[in-house]
């Protein structure tokens, strides 16, 4: 198939629909309302569902009931709707349905505004919501990826049964990019476990209440065995330029572009300088850190937000290795210039330090 | 009371496995309670209609949350009041599901307020069995939206004042007043005449859901006798007696002879059914073409290009045209916007990159290319232009000149242009005829090209070759 330029939001309805989505329910909010847009313009087109929900609150439930039926579905919103929409999302850990949710985030906290920031790491790859559940969360940092990430995510989701992030920014969201499409897929509905007003799932039961603790209990250690599984087996990444660097970038989505520049203009003058993109945030990749540092002299994490990220470089890294951090928020972006001129810095202090020894 | 429990429907399970204490025969419920009723009424109706492996049972939060101890169907177990967003996600992705609500005060008229009334307003084809007790039992008797006025509860002591508390919900009065809904009736478990008519409402409630009719309401006055702290046969009585007479019983709303049923067919496509229907089966693409590039002068390769001007001067087509034409001649390109409030009315800029090689940043914060089309917009960025990079402006709005001096400068009366040709709107098309002409980065084929594919409006193409040819002229 040739390739078409498209916008970031509407590569991932294209995505979802090649992935067999077949329900949409969003709520409309800057700057992910292109994603609503489109599905509504094309769900129909292929006997699938749009509903423009009352609220991130119904959106997320309605979203729920899908699942239930072992349909691939969908919601898409920003940061405050997402906030909403945490309830939901914890209610479908627990009673473990494959779910994707899409989040372009804007700038926050409260109102905030509608500009492209990363504040939304801690309320997505920490979970926002109650209880000790996880989220495979995917950082797409291209048009391509919008749509390959959120057509991988469905797969992820119903493999693990569990609701996958596609966590962009508004930057991502609203870029046109050429993008080649993946093939169609007709997935199948799992009987097994779904409720589909069938007689083969007449006996089955979505829910996430255990009521004696004992059984609770069993079912989040059941949970977390299936987190470590993700862990060990969904790790993504992208290492540029990482083998002889000294000093590594790690940043994801559209920081990670502005990085790449960084390291290619600095290698040009010699500087031996890497990137590290996590693709996946949850699981997050350690353990590639941890292989880095063996090499790198110090890490430098990159974020359209005050310092949210590091803290799981920090841990991965665990005082292996100096982590400094630079962020911009609030709507702005750092030039490949600014962060370049904090990169030449920490090499002098390193030479400095280096002399200080001697 | 022996005489009611004759046979058990066999919609509900024979021994109740799930319920996790060793009673499995009996339910969870407190004696005089008005769940197991309303629970043995729809039982029954499912059992009738012979529809018991196509409904679905959306439990929701509250005494009402075990139903999946009890009846043999397919449960959902959802958060306190969002019971009517799960129906609808679940009935709307199997049509042919028979799905039941059943929700009590709390979840339906508090927390879960927004839900049902939009499930009810959009006509949703589910059935909604909501339970008024006038209390919150499950949490042990606090206040509910439909406790009456005086009435003593946990979270008010000194009995409901409308003052601090507001009035009870009448939530199938409510429910009535919506286009939307087929049938609204308000019933009461309580004596054997009542029974009768709520029996006959719950298994109408769920026929016109059978039937594809559309959304159904029922509202059972229930006892919570341990809520209220009565004995059953008062508890009873005082709904007889005292509730009914703020929510009194009746047929709200009944237009069931009157809506046509819905058919839900479910459309199967083939992979090329799917790939045209979202429109990347190729259809309108024209890459088999191959187009000859320019040779282009070092300087102007790779070109990182602000383009900026104010709202409604084409802007971000300017941009769009120019990426478009850049994929067809196989270069890696990429666009940015500015979006949101900034693009209603006052400035709108946008970022390209035509590159030979892949894209690293996407941003372009040191332009090597600047095309401006008003004077804030020269004002603001032409500091930012790479040392050596080029700048074209519309000289006939931007009434200064660029004080750059380490800069190429191209002034180019691009509404003047526009205007001679007949159309200020095609200004941006002239700046494009300027751009490519002036370095040769793209060619006139591919742009024209471009322009096919981005402007929906075949009648605007002429005028637009036009004014891309005549930027062209102007600056060779």
């Amino acid at each position: 198939m040739p390739k078409q330029l498209m916008k970031g939001n509407e590569a991932v309805v294209r995505g979802a629909i090649l992935a067999g989505c077949r329900a949409f329910f969003g709520y409309p909010i800057t700057p992910a309302s292109e994603i609503a847009e489109a599905a509504a313009l094309l769900m129909p087109e292929v006997g699938g569902v749009f509903i423009q929900a009352e609220s991130e609150v119904a959106a997320i439930n309605m979203l729920f009931g899908a699942a239930s039926g072992g349909v691939r579905a969908m919601t898409a919103s920003s940061s405050p709707g997402i906030s909403l929409m945490q309830e939901g999302v914890s209610y479908a850990a627990g009673a473990e349905l494959p779910m994707v949710i899409v989040d372009v985030m804007r700038g926050g906290p409260g109102l905030g505004n509608i500009a492209p920031e990363q504040g939304d790491y801690y309320q997505v790859v920490k979970g926002g919501g109650h209880g000790n559940y996880k989220v495979i969360v995917l950082a797409p940092n291209s048009v391509q990826e919008m749509c390959d990430l959120t057509y991988l995510a469905f797969d992820l989701a119903e493999k693990y049964r569990n609701p996958v992030y596609v966590l962009a920014d508004g930057f991502i969201g609203q870029m046109v990019e050429p993008v080649e499409f993946p093939e169609p897929k007709l997935p199948q509905i799992d009987k097994t476990w779904c409720v589909d007003g069938t007689a083969e799932t007449r006996h089955n039961l979505i829910t996430s209440i255990y009521l004696a603790p004992e059984e609770l209990e069993q079912h989040n250690l059941r949970l977390k065995e299936k987190y470590d599984r993700i862990k060990r087996e969904e790790v993504r990444y992208e290492a540029y330029k990482v083998d002889d660097a000294e000093l590594v970038l790690v940043g994801y989505g559209i920081v990670s572009r502005i990085l790449k520049s960084v390291v290619d203009i600095m290698r040009g003058d010699g500087y031996k300088v890497g990137l590290l993109r996590p693709i996946t945030l949850f699981p997050f990749p350690d353990e590639k850190i941890r292989e880095i540092a063996k090499t790198a002299q110090v890490f430098l994490v990159v974020e359209l937000s005050t310092g949210q990220m590091v803290d799981d470089v920090k841990l991965a890294l665990n005082g292996m290795r100096e982590v400094k951090f630079y962020g911009r928020c609030g709507g702005m972006v750092p030039s490949a210039e600014e962060i370049i001129e904090q990169v030449k810095s920490i090499f002098e202090e390193l030479e400095k330090e280096i002399e200080h020894q001697k | 009371m022996a005489t009611t429990i004759l046979k058990k429907p066999s919609t509900f399970y024979e021994v109740f496995t799930r319920k996790p204490d060793a009673d499995k025969i009996n339910t969870h419920y407190c004696p005089g309670c008005g769940h197991g009723k309303l629970h043995k009424l729809i039982a029954e109706a499912i059992e009738d209609l012979g529809i018991q492996d196509r409904v679905i049972i959306i439990n929701p939060v509250g005494c009402s949350v075990f139903l999946y101890y009890y009846f043999d169907t397919g449960h959902i177990q959802v958060a306190h009041g969002r019971a009517p967003a799960v129906a609808t996600g679940i009935k709307r992705v199997h049509p042919h599901s028979i799905v039941i609500s059943y929700q009590g005060d709390g979840d339906l008229a508090a927390i879960g307020g927004n839900e049902i009334l939009h499930a009810a307003n959009r006509g949703e084809h589910i059935t909604v069995f909501f339970v008024n007790n006038a209390i919150y039992g499950m949490t042990g008797g606090q206040m509910a939206p439909t406790t009456l006025p005086g009435m003593k509860t946990t979270t008010t002591p000194r009995g409901r004042d409308i003052h601090n508390e507001g009035y009870p919900l009448k939530m199938a009065e409510l429910i009535a007043t919506l286009e939307a809904p087929v049938y609204v009736e308000r019933v009461a478990l309580t004596d054997a005449k009542n029974m009768a008519k709520a029996r006959k409402a719950v298994r109408k409630a769920i026929q016109i859901q059978v039937e594809g009719k559309g959304f159904a309401f029922v509202e059972a006055l229930s006892a919570c006798p341990t809520g209220w702290g009565m004995n059953p046969p008062d508890a009873e009585r005082w709904i007889n007696e005292v509730m009914t007479k703020y929510f009194p019983l009746g047929v709200f709303k009944d237009i069931s002879d009157k809506v046509e049923p819905v058919k839900f067919e479910r459309k199967i496509l083939t992979p090329e059914d799917i790939k045209k229907a979202i429109g990347i089966d190729g259809g309108e693409i024209t890459q088999v073409k191959k187009y000859q590039r320019n040779t282009v002068a070092e300087k102007y390769k790779n070109p990182k290009i602000k383009i900026a001007g104010f709202g409604g001067q084409g802007i971000l087509l300017l941009g769009l045209v120019l990426t478009q034409a850049g994929m067809l001649e196989e270069y890696h390109v990429s666009w940015l916007p500015s979006y949101g409030p900034e693009m209603r009315g006052g400035t709108a800029n946008c970022h390209v990159n035509i590159s030979e090689t892949e894209i690293a940043s996407p941003l372009v914060s040191i332009p090597t290319v600047l095309i401006v089309m008003n004077r804030p917009s020269l004002e603001k960025f032409e500091r930012t232009v790479k040392p050596g990079g080029i700048i074209f402006y519309d000289n006939s709005l931007i009434d200064i000149e660029p004080s750059r001096k380490d800069v190429e400068v191209v002034a180019v009366p691009a509404t003047k242009i526009a205007d001679d040709l007949g159309s200020t709107k095609v200004a941006n098309m002239v700046m494009i005829g300027a751009y490519i002409g002036y370095t040769g980065i793209l060619t006139k084929e591919s742009v024209f090209d471009a322009l096919d594919m981005m402007v929906k409006r075949k009648e605007f193409n002429e005028l637009n070759r036009r004014a891309v040819e005549a930027g062209m002229k102007f600056v060779m």
